[in-house]
């Protein structure tokens, strides 16, 4: 890109003429010399400290995270050295089982990115195979071209990026799909972010298949299962944020409900006990909907008591009960 | 001509300026974005002041965040059409509005032979006026040199 010969006013990013007058156009007024002084400037520090309080267990993420934000951090202080590093290649794969925070860890990304001035935006753009591949000849650039745009200074979030390509069929749409997300991630790495997500297993036959893919992203973030223990703070934290509230003995009985359901197929980590609350508030409300004539308090309406919970088709099932 | 001294055409926006530079435009484009606009890429070899409505490239792009997806469209149709005029268009959807908000020229011919003035007796001394651009005395994409 050429610069323009002279100052635009009311332009947001002062263009990078050289390096001195970019450091000079840092609002802090010298160039920062210390860690502290660019993360007071980029205010990542708050972000990383919510990424902490805000989601249970996840330890390597976090790490990843932090180190990725350090390594952004190190490269400003040296740009303002003049020191000039190709800027690193920020292209992420997240696999895990579902329901272990991938999407919401991609958005907290996106956020971290912005702040360190990686990305412009700081959007991010979640999308899936029927997002980007078209049903015909000739439909599948225009699509991809489209969503990339939209993503463009931002983060391209693609969920279930295996379905991106289908080897049994040879002449699936998928192909062109992935050759110009390749093209744009390697020509346009300042514009853009990509994230894929994924199952594990599926993921890497997928890359196995596309070899470019997966040299090109540089991050390669597994996402643990929850454990018991942060299964329960999580439905802690859920059950703070819809104002509920477990009653005596409903936070024990949900421990249990917890152990019943991690025994069954296709749990789906902090999904299910979404799902999980989501119906012990049906059964709660048509427990207090039976008796019309009651008159409610405040208690009985943010109460979830074990019966609700131990209501649950899991506990019938048990034996002996 | 008197009025127009380096004998450019001078239509939409920043026309009697040097040329934008690609920073410059992307700045014009967070600017309209920021705004609510959408952007599309248009061309054409006419350069008449009647010739509103150019050739689109692509449809217009609604929801975009950041320039950069507005310039790649442009750098796409720079390289489809070397030697044509491009402009930068910028739909403004509110309604009550709906109409352009933003239009500015990002691409030039090397060489604009301008516009004839020509002039037609009719009855009574009557003089009609009318002119046309010398480039389109050539065929559609003959223009304007080879490309």
């Amino acid at each position: 890109m050429t610069h323009p010969r002279y100052a635009i006013p009311g332009s947001v990013t002062p263009p990078p003429a050289t390096p001195a007058a970019s450091a000079a156009a840092e609002p802090a007024g010298p160039p920062a010399r210390t860690v502290g002084e660019v993360l007071a400037q980029s205010q990542v520090e708050a972000v990383l400290a919510e990424l902490d309080r805000d989601l249970v267990g996840l330890a390597p993420i976090k790490a990843r995270v932090r180190d990725i934000a350090a390594l952004l951090v190190i490269d400003k202080l040296r740009a303002n050295f003049g020191l000039e590093a190709q800027s690193p290649s920020l292209h992420m794969c997240f696999t895990g089982n579902p329901g272990t925070g991938k999407t919401t860890v991609a958005r907290r990304m996106a956020q971290i990115l912005h702040r360190l001035g990686y990305v412009r935006t700081g959007h991010l753009v979640a999308v899936t195979r029927e997002d980007l591949v078209g049903q015909y000849i000739g439909h599948t650039a225009p699509k991809t071209n489209e969503v990339l745009r939209k993503a463009m200074g931002g983060v391209l979030f693609i969920d279930e990026a295996y379905y991106l390509y289908r080897p049994e069929n040879e002449r699936d749409y998928g192909q062109e799909a992935i050759e110009l997300l390749l093209q744009v991630m390697e020509n346009q790495r300042d514009d853009l972010v990509v994230i894929l997500a994924g199952y594990k297993d599926r993921m890497d036959t997928f890359f196995k298949s596309n070899p470019g893919m997966s040299s090109r992203i540089a991050h390669h973030l597994e996402f643990p299962d929850y454990s018991p223990g942060e299964l329960l703070e999580i439905a802690d934290r859920m059950v703070a944020g819809m104002h509920y509230l477990f009653g005596p003995g409903a936070r024990e009985a949900f421990a249990e409900y917890l152990e019943l359901r991690l025994a069954q197929p296709n749990f789906a980590n902090a999904r299910s006990v979404r799902n999980a609350l989501d119906r012990m508030r049906l059964r709660q409300a048509s427990r207090l909907f039976a008796d019309p004539g009651r008159e409610l308090s405040k208690d009985d309406l943010i109460t979830l008591t074990p019966a609700d919970i131990r209501a649950s088709r899991l506990f019938a099932r048990k034996p002996g009960a | 001509m008197m009025t127009n001294p380096t004998g450019r055409l001078t239509q939409g926006q920043f026309s009697f300026l040097p040329d934008l530079t690609d920073t410059e435009i992307a700045l014009q484009v967070a600017y309209g974005l920021r705004k609510g606009y959408a952007w599309s890429v248009e061309y054409t070899d006419d350069p008449h002041p009647r010739n509103t409505y150019w050739e689109m490239y692509g449809n217009p792009m609604f929801d975009l965040a950041d320039p950069a997806g507005v310039l790649r469209e442009l750098t796409g149709c720079r390289q489809a059409f070397p030697r044509h005029y491009i402009r930068l268009v910028a739909f403004d959807s509110t309604r009550g509005v709906e109409s352009i908000a933003m239009s500015f020229i990002v691409q030039r011919p090397p060489r604009e032979p301008g516009f004839q003035l020509s002039r037609q007796e009719v009855h009574n001394r009557t003089i009609r006026y009318t002119i046309g651009s010398y480039a389109t005395q050539d065929p559609e994409g003959e223009r304007y040199g080879e490309g």
